[in-house]
């Protein structure tokens, strides 16, 4: 038992089948450009980018296209060398349609950089100052910019920073392979996260279903006092921030507050090594790594894509899809979006393009609640997910308030295991935004 | 056993007379002096407690309106008659109001508007399908025909019809404006129950997408703007009428292709009963 309790993990989750073997052993391939990017000017969360480009300008790759609008912003700079054909909506992953640059690239090879920077002698304010001007958003899928989260108010004492290693969708091998590929930039870019935040302390965190990435890892950092990597157990979600932090440092995130207040900030492997591209290359955020996987793709492939490339080419390149194929998802599969439109581009935090079968799908009918209480036994933030989806459903919002339907993270944990298969997520997203709406009234008012 | 029912009865009646005190007690020097005229307008109310007037249930209304802080005729589902009632208890004139009516401004139905090259799984509501991708038509701003408006109205006064698009019974309709707030897509509005001329639709997409997406779309060609003499307006590729300087002569309404601005029953139905009427 002694053994058992060593493996570090939270309470609740699932363990979905993993299909990682699909992609795990493919080296990253660089996609070359596509004929044609569309850049959505909302590619993080905030408000969305102002245009500083128009209709028929000449851009060269790394050009600036979009600047930063207020405090939680993000810019935005051209994937490619080209001209803009047009700014205008159009279809992105996440369902809706948005203002976007449309350009149709050249083959070029010039390109705009910003000046290199010595990882060892920067400081902490410039490394903020690069990652904001270089556009990075975090790449865990909400996108948030990373430079805000480099910023912590005054208040919040930061003790720790945990890389998130994890990758508890399944699929998904993006992480998995950069930890493999990109070690040592790995450690640099924690490194630098650490020095702009003033802290001492650096841990990675990975599930145990990648021992080769946590060998090397553990290898690297064997010299390294301050920066421990943690092995922990598989699980879904082992990944998302509040599960990791309980596993890795053992503190509760309290409902309602960040990881900022129990004094750590999360970072993804993308981000990390987006931010020592950022200084140690100059590079803005102009890619995306990805995996395209699923059993309804001829091809799977770890991908490193220019923002902007529209689905259909990946796909395409990927060597099209299988005459069985039934759902294409942008994601992971646990929590990521449906797609109906191909044209809808990849975007900074694109982390996965799925393209699955009937049989990896789950499209059954949904009957009435058992009453088996196997959601709350899973749900890892402890609510209960029958009973909020309920009330979202009969726009009982007050009552859903109270059990705390806001703290819910949307991770799909309690759906996974429905055996009445009902849309708990779908009602209590619902339920959650008609909340907060009421929230954000009663605030103003 | 004699004793022990004189005893029950002296018990029973002892305690029923001391509860009976303390209740006459309470009533002299508890009560709550309520305006009568609250209880006497509460009585001519509907006192369905639909909260279309804004306050939570027929008593709050009879409460305001006694003290004054909202208007005789602010229940709309009374409507004049209920006005009229309220106005002589208080005794005050009651003026007129129009009926109004919601109008389902959205005529792409299952027939009419393009759908996603995608099935949509998941609950039967607008609200709920509008979240994942905004449904499955491909239109951004139209009908979605979950019929969450019909599931609210109090008065089962909407049905889905076979297109699958809102229809309005106005004979049951109150005019409560509750399936208003209902539709996540803003396409229910209120109006007076006698205008006729209406935009069937708010797409807001440029011509070429919304030729697209659905064929009965306005397709922001500005067509009808343009002699209407500022009867109509093009905001964002939608015509939105004016109905201050609204001239129906004006319109030409064979001109617009799609049919997005028409009459409520179509144009030859509207003719014959103007036509009927004035042969009255």
């Amino acid at each position: 038992m002694s053994f058992l309790n060593k493996i570090k993990t939270f309470q609740g989750g699932v363990h979905p089948e993993e299909y990682k073997e699909l992609t795990e052993n493919l080296p990253f391939e660089i996609m070359p450009d596509p004929k044609r990017v569309i850049v959505p000017l909302s590619q993080h969360i905030g408000a969305p980018a102002s245009v500083k480009v128009k209709k028929k300008d000449e851009v060269k790759k790394g050009q600036l296209l979009a600047d930063q609008e207020g405090f939680i912003s993000s810019p935005i700079y051209s994937p490619v060398s080209g001209k803009v054909v047009d700014v205008h909506l159009e279809p992105t992953a996440s369902g809706f349609p948005q203002n976007s640059i449309v350009i149709d690239s050249i083959e070029s090879e010039e390109e705009i950089r910003f000046e290199q920077l010595d990882p060892k002698t920067i400081t902490a304010e410039e490394i903020r100052e690069r990652v904001r001007l270089a556009g990075i958003v975090g790449q865990g899928g909400a996108a948030f910019p990373t430079y805000v989260k480099l910023t912590p108010p005054a208040d919040k004492n930061i003790d720790c920073v945990i890389l998130n290693g994890c990758e508890c969708e399944p699929y998904l091998t993006r992480d998995y392979r950069f930890m493999l590929e990109r070690s040592e930039d790995l450690i640099t870019g924690l490194k630098l996260i650490m020095k702009a935040l003033g802290v001492s302390k650096g841990a990675i965190g990975i599930e145990d279903n990648k021992p080769k990435a946590i060998e090397k890892l553990t290898k690297l950092c064997m010299n390294e006092e301050n920066i421990s990597v943690v092995s922990l157990k598989t699980k879904y979600p082992q990944g998302a921030e509040k599960m990791l932090i309980k596993a890795v440092l053992n503190r509760e995130v309290p409902p309602g507050k960040l990881p900022l207040d129990v004094g750590v900030v999360i970072q993804n492997i993308g981000t990390a090594l987006a931010i020592n591209d950022a200084v140690c290359k100059g590079e803005p955020q102009i890619t995306a790594a990805l995996t395209v996987s699923g059993f309804g793709i001829k091809q799977p492939k770890n991908l490193i894509v220019k923002v902007g490339t529209p689905l259909s080419d990946v796909l395409d390149y990927c060597g099209g899809v299988k005459d069985n194929a039934a759902k294409v998802v942008v994601g992971g599969p646990m929590m990521g979006v449906a797609q109906y439109d191909f044209s809808a581009p990849v975007m900074k935090a694109t982390s996965g393009i799925l393209i699955l079968t009937e049989s990896e799908i789950n499209a059954h009918e949904e009957t009435p609640c058992l009453r088996c209480g196997k959601c709350i036994e899973v749900c890892p933030l402890n609510l209960t997910p029958t009973k909020l989806a309920r009330y979202s459903q009969l726009e009982k919002l007050e009552e859903a308030e109270q059990l705390g339907i806001t703290v819910c993270m949307e991770c799909g944990t309690c759906a996974f295991v429905c055996p009445a298969n009902i849309p708990l997520v779908q009602w209590i997203r619902l339920g959650k935004k008609r909340v907060l709406q009421i929230q954000r009234e009663r605030k103003a008012s | 056993m004699e004793t022990t029912i004189i005893i029950a009865i002296l018990t029973m009646g002892g305690l029923g007379f001391i509860f009976a005190g303390g209740l006459a007690f309470a009533d002299k020097k508890l009560r709550v002096e309520e305006n009568p005229l609250i209880a006497k307008v509460n009585d001519v109310l509907p006192g369905a407690n639909c909260g279309a007037c804004g306050r939570a249930g027929c008593y709050d209304f009879a409460v305001n309106v006694v003290e004054g802080t909202i208007g005789v005729n602010g229940c709309p589902v009374g409507g004049d008659e209920t006005a009229r009632e309220i106005a002589e208890i208080l005794g005050v004139e009651a003026g007129s109001t129009t009926k109004m009516v919601p109008r389902i401004l959205c005529r792409g139905g299952s027939s009419e508007a393009v759908t996603k090259m995608a099935d949509y799984f998941g609950p039967l509501s607008c609200a709920a399908m509008d979240l994942v991708a905004g449904g499955d038509k491909l239109c951004y701003y139209g009908c979605l025909g979950g019929g969450d408006c019909v599931k609210a109205c109090p008065f089962d006064a909407m049905i889905m019809n076979d297109d699958n698009i809102p229809e309005v019974i106005e004979e049951l309709c109150t005019g409560c404006g509750i399936c208003v707030s209902a539709c996540p897509r803003d396409i229910i509005e209120m109006h007076p129950i006698d205008r006729q001329v209406f935009v069937f639709c708010k797409n807001l997409d440029d011509p070429k997408r919304a030729k697209e997406v659905c064929s009965v779309a306005c397709i922001g060609c500005g067509i009808c703007a343009r002699k209407s003499d500022g009867g109509i307006e093009m905001v964002d590729n939608l015509a939105v009428i004016n109905y201050d300087l609204l001239d129906e002569s004006k319109i030409p309404f064979d001109k617009c292709r799609t049919h997005a601005i028409g009459y409520l029953n179509g144009r030859e139905k509207h003719l014959e009963e103007v036509e009927a009427e004035e042969g009255n």
